[in-house]
């Protein structure tokens, strides 16, 4: 894989603090594979939000740096007419309902 | 069997977990990426993020008594101790398996596993059949992952929860007297500290490393 502005990593490969981190990055690299972006271009929004973020007086690089990558990829899927805001905004609540409605140890899903 | 999930519903995870979840859901529903190409990325990955955590733990109590005992008695605080620090405040706790006794770990909700030491589930931990038959019939589940186990022994089953992690301590591996600690790791495989598994062979290694020769 390409290399990346200061990703989290050891000698084997990136590492994720949670399983969100792991599937945010897993949808950017999916897309990218799919030809919905180029490599350059997302490197563009990630480099764009660390730098805001650093502005903004973030310090703790590693720890918050798949939450800058979320938020490229909500820029650049918003940007690339992937998704909008509002199916955005409307889809967490559904996933914030499906959890409130669904007894614990059953599967969470939308349907 | 401990059992904790007798809530009505079920905490909703914060929002950026949410937001992570809304994406990707609207962007199968485009057809723009698909849900098996991203568990496919996710499991190459999944190898290289913290099974070796919980590899070095596993190491260390065979190797180091010591170690073991307070690994056994506070793990999350053994496990601190070595840089191991779970980020949701949850607790650890090792069970052992012994020559009478197997343990393995299920959680009936996908998101319960001890990530901070194994890095992320793997996708068959997460599946719906695993969930249930790991309760139900564990003895055939370990079977179809080859785990054959002497009828005498014992199986029990620990249902995770999101206050607690299960982390298994498989039995040390014969003909491994006098190893390093850094020689042990290679033995403790992430299947074998979910119960899944046993801990791999010193024949098993060999194997591998002629292979890679």
């Amino acid at each position: 894989m390409q290399s990346l502005p200061a990703q989290p990593k050891d000698e084997s490969g990136p590492i994720f603090n949670a399983p969100w981190e792991a599937q945010a990055f897993a949808l950017v690299l999916a897309l990218h594979k799919a030809g919905q972006f180029s490599w350059s271009e997302w490197t563009k929004y990630l480099s764009e939000e660390i730098k805001l973020a650093q502005q903004a007086g973030d310090l703790d690089f590693g720890k918050t740096y798949y939450q800058h990558w979320l938020r490229a990829l909500e820029k650049i899927s918003l940007a690339k007419g992937l998704t909008t805001n509002t199916d955005l905004m409307d889809k967490t609540d559904q996933w914030r309902q499906a959890y409130l409605t669904t007894p614990h140890g059953h599967p969470i899903d939308l349907n | 069997m401990p059992n904790d999930h007798d809530h009505d519903h079920t905490e909703p995870p914060s929002d950026i977990v949410l937001k992570v979840k809304a994406l990707e859901s609207l962007l199968i529903e485009k057809g723009l990426v698909n849900a098996e190409a991203l568990e496919e990325i996710i499991e190459t990955y999944e190898h290289k993020v913290g099974p070796r955590n919980g590899a070095h733990l596993v190491a260390k109590a065979w190797h180091d008594s010591d170690f073991k005992e307070k690994l056994l008695e506070n793990p999350t605080a053994a496990a601190a101790a070595l840089g191991y620090v779970g980020r949701q405040g949850e607790h650890l706790q090792v069970v052992e398996n012994t020559p009478s006794q197997h343990n393995l770990v299920v959680c009936t909700l996908c998101s319960c596993y001890p990530w901070t030491v194994l890095g992320l589930p793997p996708a068959w931990y997460k599946s719906a059949p695993y969930r249930s038959r790991a309760v139900s019939e564990p003895r055939s589940v370990l079977r179809e992952f080859g785990t054959e186990l002497e009828n005498e022994v014992v199986i029990r089953v620990w249902d995770s929860t999101s206050e607690m992690r299960y982390l298994v301590l498989p039995l040390r591996p014969t003909g491994t007297d006098g190893w390093t600690e850094a020689q042990l790791q290679q033995l403790v495989s992430r299947n074998s500290m979910i119960g899944i598994e046993l801990a791999k062979s010193p024949a098993e290694i060999n194997q591998t490393n002629q292979g890679i020769e």
